[in-house]
């Protein structure tokens, strides 16, 4: 089972209102290189994978969660108290007049979540390469955002989650290496 | 030899009918774990509380990423 | 109407926590592909340790970080006491 920790795994500061950030945030929530796509796609490649990966993937699965969380933390601070004209400034009125101020799984364009961004092939090679590509499109996707926003503090956050998929990015790197069973061996080709 | 960077560049072609003003140098990240292989035991660390802020606890993986609008950002 | 806000403490103590659980979640991911490493072990279970006694020590302070009986509870129940960690 999971239990939930009532803190944030990082700090979450938000600098101004500006719910137009929050449009491109979305991205991250309901998008197919999102928190919740990575989560779901560990957490259910477990259960056909050799045991030694199933901790690694369990551990990973979890801590998106937690930034899933930082996500929706950032959205709901950006879009808490906004005017009906910032939200039309800043173009998520059609976000509003369906859902209010309620987060939704969309992607930045407003496309729903689907579980096809979660691909689960039962290979196990073929299953981690599918996380290293995850992990390193949302390294990207968080470069792209933090191009696009001028908030100092939120850029600090988004930093952060950058970072963490370098560094997943690197353990299932290792977790293929176990299953190849190269590590600490010498080339043999 | 040049010195190691994780920031590599590319040189799109121009047009001479490219309607924007062209960029003609594209940056791309290649962070730590491109290189690194099986990660060696005993490798420097951060404190805690640096480990925190750098989002990672060990320095080799640390590679931060700017934004358009932010100091730090003429390194990358 | 306003409720009441949290005093600095709560802000200094959740970022104690924030640090030495980053540790260890970074640990944690190092450990399940190098289940061998003898140092990076012994340093997990010390920060686990201080883990433990911080949380005690926050607790007593702001109320329960988990539940489902991982934490204690105050009377009356005390758990779903704002603020929520996206309000802070």
């Amino acid at each position: 089972m999971w239990i939930y920790e009532k803190k944030l795994q990082y700090p979450v500061k938000v600098t101004e209102c500006n719910p137009r950030l929050a449009k491109y945030l979305i991205e991250q929530y309901g998008g197919a290189d999102g928190e919740l796509a990575a989560a779901l796609r560990y957490l259910n490649q477990r259960y056909t994978i050799p045991d030694k990966v199933i901790g690694l993937l369990t551990d990973i699965g979890t801590e998106e969660f937690a930034h899933l969380e930082m996500i929706a933390t950032m959205i709901y601070k950006l879009t808490k108290d906004a005017t009906p004209e910032q939200i039309k400034a800043a173009g998520i009125e059609d976000h509003y007049v369906n859902h209010d101020n309620a987060l939704f799984y969309t992607n930045a364009s407003g496309v729903p979540f689907t579980a096809s961004y979660i691909q689960a092939k039962g290979d196990p090679i073929a299953d981690l390469y599918e996380d290293i590509a995850a992990e390193e499109k949302a390294r990207a996707t968080y470069q792209w955002i933090i191009d696009m926003s001028d908030d100092v503090q939120l850029n600090d956050s988004l930093r952060f989650l950058r970072e963490r998929e370098i560094v997943h990015s690197q353990r299932f790197r290792e977790a293929v290496d176990m299953l190849i069973e190269e590590r600490d061996r010498k080339k043999i080709f | 030899m040049k010195d190691f960077t994780t920031r590599k560049v590319y040189y799109p072609y121009v047009s001479p009918f490219d309607p924007c003003p062209p960029i003609t140098e594209k940056v791309y990240s290649t962070p730590a774990q491109l290189y690194l292989g099986f990660q060696p035991e005993n490798l420097q660390q951060f404190t805690p509380q640096e480990a925190l802020y750098a989002g990672t606890l060990w320095k080799v993986f640390y590679d931060p990423y700017y934004g358009w609008y932010e100091k730090g950002r003429e390194d990358q | 109407m306003s409720k009441k806000q949290l005093p600095n403490e709560f802000y200094t103590m959740m970022e104690e926590l924030q640090t030495v659980d980053f540790v260890l979640v970074e640990l944690t991911l190092y450990l399940d592909t190098h289940p061998n490493d003898y140092d990076a072990i012994n340093q997990f279970n010390e920060y686990s340790h201080t883990r433990q006694t911080l949380k005690i020590k926050f607790e007593e302070l702001f109320g329960p970080l988990q539940q489902y009986g991982n934490s204690y509870s105050g009377y009356p129940w005390n758990w779903d006491d704002p603020p929520w960690p996206w309000q802070i």
